[in-house]
């Protein structure tokens, strides 16, 4: 049976000063400081003992191969509801904890949003010299530069990671149908420039390879960074980088959900009905970005073609039958997998009679509508800068400019969970015991990672107690035990006889 | 050709209890489009006033 597919959800931000300095890393420290100093009020840093991104889920990584560096310098914290907040590269990034769910991962995701808003209202609080900082959440910045929002979910080492690519690729080239963010034109050497007005996903025309090691050039479709944060004998964790970032919850909640649903297909070796390999899932993931009408035929390896809509059927069709035959145990509670595969029915046969009713649910409608609303106003065309702006200012995370935030969307999660997400993890995951003993025994955790906590107790050496397990340290599992600890070194005696 | 079998296969039974939803979200679509003209007006208000400087200045590094 399939495993359970726990999941996360990583998001770097794109961060822009106004009247001051434009150095990115220095915006992305100011903003996570002032989030820290002034709203947590508690910094614990990060501990990059088990960091090694250039490991390679297929053996050796291939020749030229250029795993990203892991940069300790930078402002890195763990927050008290389990999440990574910290600058990577040029960007605020924000992990989420390990969630049980797709419902869960999309509430810590929105949580992510809420937390970046707060740090830029502290930010410019405590600014000095008249300047502010501004973030958005997208993924490019509209010249040929792109940033992340990366998915992971637990797989079983079991799983030959050849079956993993082949079953998955069908699914990351199609599904930007539903979870594509839109964006005005091209930027790439793909498409001739000022041939393109529209495209479904700001991330798909980044992408080169089918499957690789990389996340900044030569970007993979399926990334193979094997970097399992758990037991590596038994787990794995699919890195994914193909996606866009979303601020339609429906997106979001059916990214997260039809993929790990695939995924757990591909654990139990359910097959599809008919062949799904594409024949050039490259060409076809920049085809399909372009295509609003979903019309345009694919071609498929066996010399076939289908459309990207008919591909989503054929996956939805299997994960019908998959969830008649198995039950969706492994995406958490019965209501959730109902929830995803209602969904994602609903979705398909809405894009394939009238996508327009998808305005309040996919982002990408979303923003088209708008755009198609402006440019019938103001009587101009796609190559307009208003156009780009207002595709940039629906991305603005800052609730008196956001575009997005003027929009009815549709929500499946509560403004009470979200704010509770802000400040406290997931019941259901071990970020449960990172967040607990955070909040807990501040002055006591030395550094934290995702699969182990460090205890500064007063004496030398430091005490490690490793979490090699995501599905351990739950709530269910020691919520009891920290309860019934009167201190941190109380804990790790008990935890380690 | 395979295109065609492809979408005769698919055409699953539930299709019809997914069209229930069909007229609830019609109408707010319909409703969201009474509502564009006054979120049109409410854009004009916060679009940033140079639209093409605030493209041209929005320059990130590439990240990941």
């Amino acid at each position: 049976m399939a495993i359970p597919k726990v999941c996360g959800i990583e998001t770097e931000y794109g961060i822009q000063v106004v009247n001051g300095d434009p150095n990115p890393i220095a915006a992305s420290s100011v903003l996570i400081n002032a989030y820290a100093h002034d709203v947590a009020r508690q910094q614990i840093g990060w501990d990059f003992e088990d960091e090694a991104p250039g490991n390679d889920a297929r053996g050796a990584a291939k020749e030229g191969s250029m795993p990203p560096m892991v940069e300790t310098h930078l402002v890195n914290t763990v927050l008290t509801n389990g999440a990574r907040y910290y600058v990577d590269h040029a960007h605020p990034e924000f992990s989420s904890p390990e969630c049980s769910t797709a419902l869960e991962a999309l509430t810590y995701d929105r949580a992510g949003e809420a937390i970046v808003v707060r740090s830029m209202e502290a930010a410019d609080a405590s600014s000095h010299d008249g300047s502010h900082l501004v973030v958005y959440k997208n993924n490019s910045d509209g010249k040929g530069n792109s940033y992340g929002c990366h998915e992971n979910y637990l797989m079983d080492r079991e799983t030959p990671f050849s079956r993993v690519v082949g079953g998955i690729t069908p699914h990351f080239v199609t599904r930007q149908l539903f979870c594509g963010a839109g964006k005005v034109g091209s930027e790439t050497a793909f498409h001739d420039s000022g041939t393109v007005d529209f495209q479904l996903s700001q991330r798909a025309e980044f992408f080169e390879e089918q499957v690789g090691l990389e996340t900044t050039l030569k970007r993979p479709i399926v990334n193979t960074r094997d970097e399992p944060h758990a037991d590596p004998h038994r787990y794995r964790r699919l890195h994914v980088i193909v996606g866009d970032a979303n601020l339609c919850e429906v997106s979001t909640f059916l990214k997260l959900g039809t993929s790990a649903l695939v995924l757990a297909m591909i654990e139990d070796d359910v097959s599809p009905s008919r062949p799904l390999a594409l024949a050039d899932p490259v060409r076809a993931i920049h085809a399909v970005a372009v295509d609003r009408t979903f019309g345009q035929p694919l071609l498929m390896a066996d010399g076939s073609t289908a459309t990207a809509l008919a591909i989503q059927w054929e996956l939805y069709g299997q994960a019908r039958k998959y969830a008649d035959d198995r039950g969706l145990g492994c995406l958490g509670p019965e209501e959730v997998g109902a929830q995803i595969i209602d969904r994602w029915e609903q979705v398909l046969h809405a894009l394939e009679t009238d996508p327009s009713t998808l305005a309040r649910q996919v982002d990408w409608i979303a923003k088209l509508q708008l755009l198609e609303a402006y440019r019938e106003r103001h009587g101009c065309g796609w190559d307009d800068p208003r156009m780009a702006a207002v595709d940039l200012q629906y991305h603005d995370l800052r609730p008196s400019r956001s575009l997005f935030a003027r929009l009815d969307t549709e929500t499946l999660v509560s403004e009470e969970a979200v704010a509770a997400a802000v400040t406290d993890p997931p019941r259901t995951t071990r970020a449960w015991f990172r967040g607990e003993c955070l909040k807990r025994w501040p002055a006591s955790v030395a550094t934290a990672n995702w699969d182990s906590l460090v205890f500064d107790l007063g004496s030398d050496p430091l005490r490690r107690v490793p979490m090699m397990d995501p599905l351990k340290g739950t709530a269910e599992h020691v919520e009891a035990l920290l309860d019934s600890c009167a201190s941190p070194a109380e804990l790790v005696d008990r935890l380690s006889s | 050709m395979a295109e065609r079998e492809l979408k005769k296969k698919q055409a699953p039974e539930r299709a019809d209890e997914a069209v229930d939803e069909v007229p609830a979200t019609s109408a707010a679509g319909e409703k969201l489009k009474a509502e564009l003209d006054d979120l049109l007006d409410e854009i004009d208000e916060v679009l940033e006033d140079n639209a093409e400087e605030f493209v041209r200045n929005y320059v990130q590094k590439g990240g990941e």
